[in-house]
């Protein structure tokens, strides 16, 4: 993989605050790189350092190769959507597209007609004379987008760039976004909090908490396996229990429940002793006996495309079962005790 | 909940405000009008006082006065404008640094001190460095007081426009230069027009300074009134003053309206994105 962005023990410090504690990261060339994590984590900081508008207290950042770390953000070849989207509220539509050529030195004949396409590829050649009021929340965002990708960068940063627009709105331009990005073939960079989008578009995604990088992985591996307990909690919902590994033989761990059942999954962390366990609500069957684990019923939860099945183990730590809602599936009622079958890898021991 | 008329006394208390702030100024706007050379006795409408400043004895020496008023506020607004602008961008997107509180008291300080100390102090400063009072020294004296008033709206327009815009214009290959003059200086521009027209008739109106500064026998309009005011009242100064009056309500307004003009194209484009 040749690497568009390196990141190499980036630290950024705001006088007594660090944002972010040595972030060593390689994001590939063509590439949908997702940067999801909690509020605060510092996602925009390194999107920002990225761009140029901040320094980099300690570390390098490379593009290309090359030490971009001082370089004035009007000379790296990397353009960015904003999460306001800044389009200029003085100039029309065409003008904000064509700005980046403008500065670049190209003519105007050609930059209008560059504009024009790139405002044709976000359907909004319409749209081109009129002012940035004049147009609703999901218009300015892809104008912003068609000013952001105009000049050609090698890279594009957005942050959050879905988070003003309506659901059906954001689901609709998840779509549009990785058939652009697919399409270039520049290099996305996208920041996020909602898992859903970072799981739905990116190539890879890099979990963040904290100012540091917790896991990076394509969103499959995030998802199923899981490094550590902050990643298994805030990718999808799981179940954490705290167990008690008995012992570890032939790389399977034999693990003892809160409730006192006995399970046995793969021991990738596995040591003996106290771990967390996450197990995903909706690797599990529920059946009205047998089953690994024994639990009562709680309450059942109607989610539309799912039911959500609230329970509570033998041991007393509360349990979460996701059942497709289908004419097929035998819903359980409230009190009933049930036995819970683990699909094959379901259970997953985190090393913290 | 109850309206403001609903307070004690309250119309009573604004009545009598109105009338002390404005009876002298509407007698005034109508005894300009006055045909007789009485002061107080209505003769009849006329427009002869108004046709006498412009052509009676005094005419050359309001001529004059007038011309001295109109170039010195030009040029003081323009200038003060200029370094307002200037420090307003260096304030409010200078980040932080040493002295910023400091600079910030000086800018403002000439709002706050009375005008007859500096109007002493600027004499006594021009007098030191050996500059001879007369239209420069005039001049000089009304840049420094004017830059408060432009500093003004200029840093209030400033402070509602994001910075996103012109990191936005960075991030699209623009200079510095570029973003401060193709992004952030139209969007300031209201405020900007705002602070000169305010400076224009801060400088157009001063007395105090200007008539320490300015020396023997150069005049501005205000000074020029004073010093016919003093021979003996006559209803041809009623006249100047309506129109004084009328342009300096002209410029303050406008000044107001440009104003909430920018501030409108600012909130909408806020409110949506
Ligand atoms: N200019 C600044 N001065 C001081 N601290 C800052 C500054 N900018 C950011 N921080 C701090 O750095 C940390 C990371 O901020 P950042 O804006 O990168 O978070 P984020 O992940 O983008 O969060 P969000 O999802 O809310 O946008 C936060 O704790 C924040 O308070
Ligand atoms: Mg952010």
């Amino acid at each position: 993989m040749k690497a568009a962005i390196e990141l190499r023990q980036v630290v950024k410090r705001y006088g007594a605050t660090t944002a972010l504690h040595g972030v060593t990261l390689e994001i590939g060339d063509n590439e949908f790189f997702t940067l999801l994590g909690p509020s605060g984590c510092g996602k925009t900081t390194l999107l920002r350092m990225i761009a140029g508008f901040e320094d980099v207290t300690e570390g390098q950042i490379l593009l290309f190769g090359e030490d971009i770390s001082g370089r004035e953000p009007n000379r790296r070849p990397v353009n960015t959507v904003f999460q306001q989207y800044a389009l200029f509220p003085h100039m029309s539509v065409i003008d904000n597209v064509a700005f980046g050529l403008k500065m670049k030195g190209m003519d105007l004949a050609s930059r209008r007609q560059r504009a024009g396409r790139m405002l044709e590829m976000v359907h909004l050649l319409a749209f081109a004379d009129r002012l940035p009021s004049q147009l609703s929340g999901g218009q300015q965002q892809r104008v912003a987008l068609a000013r952001a990708l105009a000049p050609e960068p090698k890279v594009l940063l957005l942050d959050e760039p879905l988070s003003a627009l309506d659901l059906k709105l954001r689901q609709a331009m998840r779509v549009e976004l990785k058939q652009l990005q697919e399409e270039t073939g520049i290099t996305f960079v996208f920041v996020t909090h909602d898992q859903e989008e970072a799981l739905t578009m990116s190539d890879r995604i890099a979990v963040m908490s904290a100012g540091r990088v917790q896991q990076v992985g394509p969103p499959r591996e995030i998802y199923e396996a899981p490094v550590n307990r902050f990643v298994a909690d805030f990718i999808g919902e799981t179940n954490l229990l705290e167990v008690e590994v008995e012992a570890v033989e032939g790389g399977m761990a034999r693990v003892v429940l809160p409730g006192g059942h006995r399970i046995a999954c793969p021991a990738a962390a596995g040591t003996a002793g106290r771990h967390h366990l996450s197990i995903r609500p909706e690797r599990l069957a529920i059946a009205s006996q047998g089953g690994e684990i024994e639990a009562t019923v709680e309450r059942v939860v109607y989610l539309g495309t799912d039911l959500q099945i609230i329970t509570r183990l033998d041991g007393g730590a509360a349990f979460d079962v996701r059942l497709q809602n289908s004419a097929r599936v035998a819903v359980p009622a409230p009190g009933t005790r049930v036995g819970l079958h683990l699909e094959e890898g379901a259970a997953r021991l985190l090393a913290d | 909940m109850k309206g403001v008329r609903h307070y004690p006394g309250f119309t009573a208390i604004a009545l009598g405000c109105l009338l002390v702030l404005y009876a002298p100024m509407i007698v005034v706007g109508i005894y300009s009008f006055n045909g007789s050379t009485s002061l107080t006795t209505w003769g009849g409408f006329s427009l002869r006082w108004y046709a006498d400043v412009f052509t009676g004895e005094e005419a050359e020496r309001f001529g004059m006065a007038t011309w001295n008023s109109l170039t010195i506020a030009f040029m003081a607004a323009t200038v003060s404008t200029v370094i307002a602008t200037a420090a307003a961008v260096a304030m409010v997107r200078g980040g932080r640094f040493r002295g910023k509180a400091g600079t910030f008291a000086l800018i403002n300080l000439p709002l706050m001190v009375p005008e007859i100390v500096i109007a002493v102090a600027t004499l006594i400063f021009f007098s030191t460095i050996g500059l001879e009072t007369g239209y420069l020294t005039v001049l000089i004296a009304h840049v420094t007081f004017c830059i408060p008033f432009a500093y003004l709206p200029i840093s209030a327009r400033l402070q509602g426009i994001e910075g996103t815009y012109e990191q936005a214009a960075r991030d699209l290959y623009a200079s510095r230069w570029q973003a401060f003059s193709l992004i952030l200086l139209p969007l300031m521009a209201p405020g900007i027009v705002s602070g000169y027209l305010l400076a224009f008739i801060i400088s157009l109106d001063d007395f105090i300074i200007t008539n320490f500064v300015k020396g023997a026998g150069m005049e501005t309009l205000p000074t020029a009134i004073f010093g016919s005011v003093k021979q003996g009242l006559k209803p041809n100064i009623m006249a100047i003053s309506t129109m004084l009056l009328v342009v300096s309500i002209l410029f303050v307004t406008l000044s107001y309206l440009i104003n909430r003009r920018g501030q409108k194209t600012l909130v909408q484009q806020g409110d949506r994105a």
